[in-house]
C-alpha cells in the first residue's frame, strides 16, 4: 500500500518551508539548519517541554504571537515561527541564567549559558547535579520498559525517585538512565567553583574540538545538533 | 424511594414533598457549612433536638442542616421559618429561648439578631442586613433553604425540572445555543465562553466523551466552590447532566480535593440519591439518555485545578500539566474529548435552562453576564461569601457589603483572583467587577477570591506571601516556574530583610516577565501577577524597603523598631509582663524601655499598651 505523506507550509525566521505533517516545530527548524537549544529533548524519546529552553514565538496569522516550546508544538499550515526574536532571546537568556545558577557543574548548563552569552549570574549559586529534565524517566519508561523511575514531590521539592525510594524488580540495572543523564557529563574544564562560567565550547574558532566526548548538550561544530 | 421514570412522576413527587412539608408549622435551619461546623453547629443542632423533644415539638417543627448562607463570620447561623428570623452567633444557651420565644411564642430573641453597626438597629430578616442587601443571590440563595443531604429538598424548590426541560423540550444544539446566547463564561478564572467550549466538545470526533466538574479550589481564602458543592450538590449534578446531554457524554467526574471532606461527603450522598431516584443511570426520566457520575478525590495540589493536570490526576498519574496546543475538548481524559467546567459554571446551567438565556444575559455587563460569587475576606467588617451581579464596583462590594474597614483603618488595596491575581489600589475602587476590567487593571477575576488589605498590610510582604505559596504549589515541571519563582521568592525575602539593592526591582521585573512568558500552564503564566501588580501600583513601598530600609506598614520585622514614648508611658508594667523575649526593662510607675537587641518584634507590647505609648517605625 502506498503511504501518502501530507505536507504543511510554514515560515520559520522568514524562511518558507514545507515539512511533513505531524512533526514538531523543533524538528522542522532542525531540518532547515536552525539550531534551537534544548535540554530535556532527545530524539526517540517523547517530548516533555520541561526545560522551556526551546521556546519559540509562534503566531497563527491572527496577529497574536505566543511563546511555546518547539519540541511539543506540532507544525500546522500557515504557522509563523520566530526562533531568534528579542522576546525569545530575552526568555532564553533568563532561563539559561536560572539553569546555570541552579546547576553550574552540569555541562549542558554551562554550554547553554555560554552560548547565550551569559557573563554573570545574578542569583545565589547552588550546586545541583540533577536538573530535573526527566530524560532518565522517559528513557526507562519508553525505551527500556523499566518503569522504575518517576518524579516525586512538587515545586522546589521535586526529585527523580524510584517508587517509594526502593529499587523495583522492573529495574534491570541497564544503566539507560545514566546514559542519558546530562548531570553526569561534567564540564570540559572539570568541576568548577560555583559562579565560574566556562564558555569555551561556544568559541569554536578558538577551540575547534573542545570535547573529547561530544554530548547532545554541546554546541561546538562536532556536535551533530 | 421509587424511581422517577417520567416528567409527570417528577411533578407528582414534588407535590407529595410539598404536601408533606405543610405539616410542619416551623422550620429551624441550622447552617451546616464548614465555617459553622468549626463554630460548633453540631452542638447547636443537638441542643435544638433535645429542646424540641422536651417541649414535644419534634413532629411539628422540622429541624435541619442547610448549606452555607455565606455570612460565615457571624456563625453559627440559625434561621427560623416561616418568618425567616435570622439569628447569628447563636450559643447553646440561647436555644431554649429560641424554642420558647420564637417557635412557641412567635416573638424574636433580640440579643442574637444582627445589629446594624451604623444605625444600631436590630435586623430580623436576613434580606435587610446590609451584607445581603446589595447581593444578588441566584446560586447561593438555595443554600439557605435546602438540606444538602436530602434530594427531596432540592426537588421541592423545583430541582431537576431544568433537566426535564432539556431532555424533552430541547435538542442538544438548542441547549448549546441557549448557553452561548446567555453569555455565560467559565467561572474557574480564565473566563472562556462556556457555550463555545461545549460546542467544541460536541463537534470533536469521538464516541466516548466526558464531562468534569472542577472542585479543586485551592486559592488561599477562597471557598465558594466548596460552599456550592457542600450546600447544593444536586444543582451541580443537574448542570452536569444537562451539559453531558448537550455534549453527548455519558460519563462524568467530580474532582474534589480531599481537604473538602464535607463537600466530598455531600456529593457522594447526592450521587447515591440521584441514582436511586433515577436522575443518574440508564434511561434517565425515560428519555433514553444514560449518564453516570463518579467522584475523583484529589490530593490537594493547587496545580491540579489546572485542566490538564486535573485530568492527569484522574487518570492516576502525577498531577502535572501537559502541552496546551491540543485542547482538552478534543483530547482530554484518556485521550477522549472532555469538557471541564468549574463548580460555579455548572451551577449556573440549570438556572439558564429554566429561566432562559434572555433573563440571564440581562444581568451583568456587556461582556460579562450573570452573577459571580466572591469570597470576601481580609480587613473588612463583614467577611464571607458574596454573590453579586457582574459590573458592580469594588467599592460597593468592599464598603456596602463588606461594611468597610475594621477599627477605623484606611483600606489600601484589594487582592482579587487569588495567587494568580493582583492587587488593585483603593484609587481604582470604582472599577466595575467583570472579566475584562479586572484584567486591564493587572489583576484577574480568577475563581473569585477577594482579600481586602488596609494600611497595616505591607504590599511587599503580600507579594512575598503569594510567591512563596506558588513556589510550594508549582508542580516543578517547568524550569521557569520552579526556579524562577524560587528566585523571585529569594529576592523578595531579601527586600523584606533590608538586603535589597538597586538591582533588585529590575531583576524581579525581568524575571517576572520571563516566568509569565515561558511557563506552560496557568499557574506559572499568572504567578508573577501579584508581584507585577504590586510593583505597578505600590512601587514606592518597594523603594522604601530598599533605599530607606524601612517598612511603611510596619510589617517586615527586620526593618522595624519598637520603642516606648517617654511622655506617654504610665509605667503600668503590662508590656514588661507580656514580652516573650524579656526585652522590656523598667521599674513600676517609671518609664519602661525596650532593649532593641533582645526585641523579637512580635508586637505584643503595642497591642497590650493602654496608653498608646509603644511606637513602631
Amino acid at each position: 500500500m502506498e503511504m501518502k505523506v501530507e505536507y504543511v507550509n510554514l515560515t520559520i525566521d522568514g524562511m518558507s518551508i514545507e515539512v511533513e505533517k505531524g512533526g514538531t516545530v523543533l524538528q522542522a527548524a532542525r531540518q532547515v539548519g536552525i539550531n534551537i537549544p534544548t535540554v530535556c529533548y532527545m530524539e526517540n524519546l517523547s517530548p516533555y517541554g520541561g526545560c522551556r529552553m526551546c521556546v519559540v514565538e509562534i503566531s497563527n496569522g491572527d496577529g497574536r504571537a505566543s511563546l511555546d516550546t518547539s519540541c511539543t508544538h506540532k507544525v500546522s499550515e500557515g504557522m509563523m515561527v520566530q526562533t531568534q526574536s528579542p522576546r525569545v532571546i530575552r526568555a532564553r537568556k533568563m532561563l539559561a541564567e536560572l539553569l546555570l545558577a541552579s546547576a553550574p557543574n552540569v555541562k549542558i548548563a554551562q554550554d547553554i549559558a555560554a552560548r547565550m552569552g551569559i557573563l554573570k549570574v545574578r542569583f545565589p549559586m547552588e550546586d545541583n547535579r540533577c536538573i530535573l529534565c526527566g530524560l532518565c524517566i522517559r528513557m526507562c519508561y519508553e525505551q527500556m520498559d523499566g518503569k522504575a523511575l518517576g518524579f516525586s514531590g512538587r515545586g522546589v521539592g521535586r526529585q527523580v525517585s524510584m517508587p517509594f525510594k526502593v529499587r523495583p524488580e522492573s529495574c534491570r540495572l541497564c544503566r539507560g538512565c545514566d546514559f542519558v543523564c546530562p548531570g553526569l557529563v561534567i564540564p570540559c574544564q572539570g568541576i568548577k567553583e560555583p559562579g565560574e562560567i566556562c564558555g569555551r565550547c561556544v568559541r569554536v574558532e578558538e577551540m575547534a574540538s573542545c570535547c573529547s566526548a561530544p554530548t547532545f548538550g554541546c554546541f561546538c561544530e562536532r556536535n551533530p545538533l | 424511594m421509587k424511581k422517577i421514570r417520567s416528567v409527570s412522576d417528577l411533578e407528582k413527587w414534588r407535590e407529595d414533598i410539598l404536601a408533606r412539608q405543610k405539616q410542619y408549622k416551623a422550620i429551624v435551619a441550622v447552617c451546616g457549612g464548614t465555617g459553622c461546623q468549626a463554630y460548633g453547629c453540631q452542638k447547636i443542632k443537638q441542643a435544638f433536638q433535645k429542646e424540641l423533644k422536651k417541649k414535644k415539638l419534634q413532629d411539628t417543627v422540622l429541624l435541619k442542616y442547610t448549606g452555607c448562607p455565606g455570612f460565615c463570620e457571624r456563625g453559627p447561623l440559625v434561621t427560623v421559618y416561616p418568618r425567616e428570623i435570622f439569628y447569628q452567633r447563636v450559643k447553646v444557651e440561647d436555644i431554649p429561648l429560641i424554642v420558647s420565644e420564637t417557635i412557641q411564642g412567635g416573638r424574636v430573641v433580640e440579643h442574637i439578631l444582627f445589629e446594624d453597626p451604623d444605625a444600631h438597629r436590630k435586623i430580623i430578616n436576613s434580606k435587610d442586613i446590609p451584607f445581603y442587601k446589595a447581593q444578588m443571590r441566584l446560586l447561593l440563595s438555595n443554600n439557605d433553604l435546602i438540606d444538602p443531604t436530602r434530594i427531596e429538598d432540592y426537588v421541592a424548590i423545583g430541582g431537576y425540572q431544568s433537566l426535564a426541560k432539556a431532555l424533552f423540550e430541547m435538542e442538544p444544539d438548542e441547549i448549546i445555543g441557549e448557553i452561548k446566547e446567555s453569555g455565560l463564561k467559565g467561572r474557574g478564572g480564565a473566563g472562556y465562553p462556556t457555550g463555545k467550549k461545549w460546542e467544541n466538545c460536541r463537534r470533536a470526533p469521538g464516541d466516548i466523551k466526558y464531562v468534569i466538574c472542577n472542585c479543586d479550589e485551592g486559592d488561599p481564602g477562597a471557598f465558594m466552590d466548596r460552599c456550592l458543592l457542600e450546600g447544593n450538590p444536586h444543582s451541580i449534578l443537574e448542570g452536569m447532566l444537562i451539559g453531558a446531554y448537550a455534549i453527548g457524554a455519558n460519563e462524568g467526574f467530580i474532582y474534589v480535593r480531599h481537604e473538602y471532606p464535607i463537600a466530598h461527603k455531600h456529593a457522594e450522598i447526592a450521587i447515591t440519591q440521584a441514582r436511586k431516584a433515577g436522575f443518574l443511570g440508564k434511561n434517565i426520566l425515560g428519555s433514553g439518555f444514560n449518564f453516570e457520575v463518579e467522584i475523583a478525590k484529589g490530593g490537594g495540589a493547587f496545580v491540579c485545578g489546572e485542566s490538564t493536570a486535573l485530568i492527569a490526576s484522574i487518570e492516576g498519574m502525577v498531577g502535572e500539566p501537559r502541552s496546551k496546543q491540543i485542547h482538552t475538548v478534543t483530547q482530554g481524559l484518556w485521550g477522549r474529548p472532555t469538557n471541564l467546567n468549574n463548580v460555579e459554571t455548572w451551577a449556573n446551567v440549570p438556572l439558564i435552562i429554566k429561566q432562559g438565556s434572555k433573563w440571564f444575559s440581562s444581568i451583568g455587563t456587556e461582556k460579562s453576564k450573570g452573577t459571580k460569587i466572591f469570597s470576601l475576606v481580609g480587613k473588612v467588617k463583614n467577611t464571607g461569601l458574596v454573590e453579586v451581579p457582574m459590573g458592580i464596583t469594588l467599592k460597593e462590594i468592599i464598603f456596602d457589603i463588606g461594611g468597610g474597614p475594621q477599627n477605623g483603618k484606611k483600606i489600601k488595596a484589594v487582592q482579587t483572583g487569588g495567587p494568580s491575581g493582583g492587587c488593585i489600589p483603593a484609587s481604582l475602587f470604582n472599577l466595575p467587577v467583570d472579566f475584562d476590567s479586572l484584567t486591564e487593571a493587572g489583576s484577574m477575576m480568577g475563581s473569585g477570591g477577594m482579600i481586602v488589605m488596609d494600611e497595616g498590610s505591607c504590599m511587599v510582604d503580600v507579594a512575598k506571601y503569594f510567591v512563596h505559596f506558588l513556589k510550594g504549589e508549582s508542580c516543578g515541571k517547568c524550569l521557569s516556574c520552579r526556579e524562577g519563582l524560587k528566585r523571585m521568592g529569594e529576592i523578595l525575602d531579601g527586600i523584606t530583610e533590608g538586603k535589597g539593592n538597586g538591582e533588585s526591582i529590575a531583576l524581579l521585573e525581568e524575571l517576572a516577565v520571563v516566568v509569565a512568558d515561558t511557563s506552560l500552564c496557568g499557574l506559572g503564566k499568572t504567578a508573577p501577577n501579584p508581584v507585577l501588580s504590586a510593583l505597578r501600583y505600590f512601587r514606592s513601598e518597594f523603594e522604601d524597603h530598599i533605599i530607606k530600609k524601612r517598612c511603611p506598614a510596619a510589617v517586615c520585622a527586620p526593618l522595624i523598631q519598637y520603642s516606648i514614648l517617654e511622655e506617654q508611658c504610665t509605667g503600668c508594667g503590662a508590656c514588661k509582663k507580656i514580652c516573650p523575649a524579656q526585652a522590656i526593662e523598667g521599674e513600676k510607675k517609671l518609664r519602661h524601655r525596650i532593649q532593641t537587641a533582645l526585641c523579637s518584634k512580635c508586637g505584643s507590647c503595642k497591642d497590650i499598651c493602654k496608653a498608646n505609648a509603644v511606637m513602631v517605625q
